[in-house]
């Protein structure tokens, strides 16, 4: 089976799980007390911001990896990964707003997990920029493959420039942060959420990935992408 | 050690006497800091809100774009008559190249920060008073944070297309944990209040320096070595 | 002396360099003739240190401190004086601070600049900034001097005077490798001849006895054969 066909393998299963663990969300899992229904966003709104933590922490690994050994696998895989994150972030950055408007009366908040992902969009689209803007792979490895450091080494200031930011400003939190006491239910289908997302991952990561081969082996003008 | 010191000064002195000897573009800067400080005048309502809770963000982002000018023309420099390839072929560490470029770049911006924080008190009367060398202290952290991963990116964005364009957008993200901690921490001195509030915000400044500097100054090498 | 061992190296689907080897000892000067986009200036880099080849290896005795850069490009700073220029890049290569007067002095002398050595490189015309890259080069007294298409923009006064210098350097015993798309220019100072195509040299030897019009020939042949 080509690297093209597994990925979509992959991909597939993950919709279908994702389908499985939205309706365990909606139907199985209990409601929470103090918001109801609009809490159930969490179950795929953490995950889907982890997903994207996990393609930048990969795109950081990787670009290590590349300036090390200097295997163009390594480039490829993390531009990849890059545009991979790029989606999660995108798709979490639009349905966090279009699911709490109607909730909660705002657009956006400056909460933990939707700045930090506006970061990883920011970050994301840079390197997806920088990519496009240099024609000469060798180069375009190198100089994607700093980016990736810095930004991976960047990810924990923002975090704790949120969490200073907050705790001397506090604001209304609108979406129930992870607690350790976590009922059983719920805690399965956040783990469960975690996993699919982590499948969903892998699939779409692959799928580009044989996408790059390909367009590769093509020589085609695939410039800033390859 | 004593040598990387020594050549790094030595490209530090001679990008400083170019400067002054040009001076073109370390007064443009100086007068484009005044308009920007200008224009934030005429940006607000003095009746709505308090001079002094605007302040630092004034500051702030002046020094900012300040910053971004003096850092896209790091490394024009180098181009010129192809001095960088000079400088690659001679002996030079690139650790030292880095410092380098770095020192002269943060006299640079001093020199601007020098005029523009003056002509700050200046244009919205700021009782800065007792808290001047403090203030100081704050300023040159956070210059430190953004000169450090400023001359790394510089030295990348000459070579890709749109270099102008593409410095503030991969930049950009990179300054705001510094800026945060700067606004936060210079709020704070306007308002009289003890540094001992600002103990937090002083220890993110202080880590992403110390970070940044170490890992650009790795990281350098990658970015002008094939 | 040098040595390069098997050089390969690619940019993209463009091959420079396809299994390069030779060796020079002191008082060869190796000529290399090609056509544009042969891999000539690739080659230099890679000698210089400039390009790390993606196969292979070249060494210079006595490493970068050892090798004179004459490349497309002066180096120079345009604002500095000439003599500056010397200080600058003398102090780079590790020449004594006391050492650096009298040497610059020497070599303004033997290049007949000590009446323009004050004045600014911007304002020099063409032949006079080459004769200047050319005292940078030899400022610190290498041992390997690598010219990459030296008589560009040279009228035939100037291009014999450096013939003529040249030639003197190769007698104090030094390496020379030059590389031109002009065979009459490097033919009489050549102690061996390469003609260099799409990466390799497709011939490699001594000039022996062989005048200018047998080697223009031969090289004609070498690179027009299909």
């Amino acid at each position: 089976m080509s690297l093209a066909q597994r990925g979509r393998r992959i991909t597939l299963v993950g919709l279908v799980l994702l389908a499985g663990v939205y309706v365990r969300a909606l139907a199985y899992t209990p409601m929470e007390r103090f918001q109801g229904p609009a809490q159930k966003i969490f179950y795929l709104h953490v995950p889907a911001a982890w997903s994207a933590m996990l393609a930048m922490g990969l795109v950081g690994l990787s670009s290590v990896l590349y300036l090390l050994l200097r295997d163009a696998r390594f480039d490829r895989f993390a531009a990849a990964s890059a545009e991979v994150g790029t989606t999660f972030s995108l798709v979490m950055l639009t349905t966090g707003p279009i699911w709490a408007k109607p909730i909660w009366g705002t657009w956006w908040t400056w909460d933990a997990r939707l700045t930090l992902t506006l970061f990883l969009f920011f970050l994301f689209l840079g390197y997806l920029l920088l990519r496009s803007a240099v024609a000469e792979p060798g180069l375009r490895a190198r100089y994607s493959a700093v980016l990736g450091i810095c930004g991976l080494v960047l990810l924990p200031f923002i975090h704790l420039s949120v969490y200073l930011f907050r705790t001397l400003h506090p604001q209304p939190i609108v979406l129930k942060p992870s607690s350790p006491s976590l009922p059983g239910d719920m805690l399965i289908t956040l783990l469960l959420s975690f996993a699919v997302f982590t499948v969903l991952y892998v699939g779409f990561v692959t799928q580009r990935y044989a996408l790059s081969l390909e367009r590769e082996a093509q020589g085609s003008g695939d410039v800033g992408r390859a | 050690m004593g040598d990387l010191l020594a050549q790094a000064w030595i490209v530090a002195r001679k990008d400083l006497v170019l400067e002054f000897r040009t001076r073109t573009a370390l007064l443009s800067a100086v007068v484009f800091t005044a308009l920007v400080l200008t224009v934030f005048n005429f940006g607000r309502d003095p009746t709505a809100v308090a001079t002094i809770d605007l302040a630092p963000s004034i500051l702030w982002v002046t020094f900012t774009f300040a910053a971004m000018l003096a850092l896209n023309r790091a490394f024009q420099l180098e181009l010129e008559n192809g001095a960088l390839e000079g400088l690659l072929v001679s002996p030079l560490s690139r650790v030292s190249l880095y410092w380098g470029k770095g020192v002269a770049n943060l006299a640079f911006v001093a020199v601007v920060e020098a005029v523009g924080l003056p002509l700050f008190v200046l244009f919205f009367d700021v009782p800065v008073g007792s808290m001047l060398l403090p203030l100081i202290g704050v300023i040159a952290l956070a210059t430190v944070g953004f000169v450090a991963v400023g001359t790394l990116f510089s030295a990348m964005v000459i070579r890709t297309r749109f270099a102008e364009l593409m410095l503030p957008v991969l930049l950009l993200p990179f300054l705001i944990p510094p800026l945060v901690g700067a606004v936060q921490v210079t709020a704070r001195l306007l308002a009289s209040r003890p540094l001992s509030e600002s103990v937090g915000y002083l220890k993110l400044l202080a880590a992403y320096d110390i970070v940044f500097v170490s890992l650009a100054s790795v990281l350098f090498r990658f970015t002008v070595d094939e | 002396m040098l040595q390069a061992e098997g050089l390969r190296h690619t940019f993209g689907r463009v091959v420079a360099l396809d299994g390069v080897s030779f060796s020079l000892r002191p008082g060869q000067t190796l000529a290399v003739f090609g056509p544009n986009g042969a891999g000539k200036t690739t080659l230099l880099k890679v000698l210089a240190g400039l390009i790390r080849p993606q196969a292979g290896a070249a060494h210079v005795s006595g490493g970068r401190r050892a090798i004179g850069w004459i490349g497309h490009q002066s180096s120079l700073y345009g604002h500095l004086s000439v003599r500056e220029n010397l200080d600058f890049w003398a102090a780079l290569y590790g020449v004594p601070a006391a050492r650096r007067g009298p040497r610059a002095a020497e070599v303004l002398g033997r290049l007949g600049m000590t009446d323009r050595a004050e004045q600014p490189v911007w304002s020099l015309s063409r032949g006079l900034v080459q004769r200047a890259a050319i005292a940078k080069a030899l400022i610190h007294d290498p041992s390997v001097l690598l010219l990459d298409e030296p008589f560009t923009g040279l009228d035939l006064a100037a291009a014999a005077e450096l013939r003529a210098l040249l030639g003197e350097l190769r007698g104090e015993g030094r390496v020379l490798v030059l590389a031109t798309h002009n065979v009459d220019e490097g033919v009489e100072l050549a102690t061996d001849v390469a003609f260099q195509r799409r990466g390799r040299f497709v011939h490699c030897a001594p000039r022996g006895a062989r005048d200018a019009a047998q080697i223009v020939e031969a090289y004609r042949r070498a690179v027009t054969d299909g």
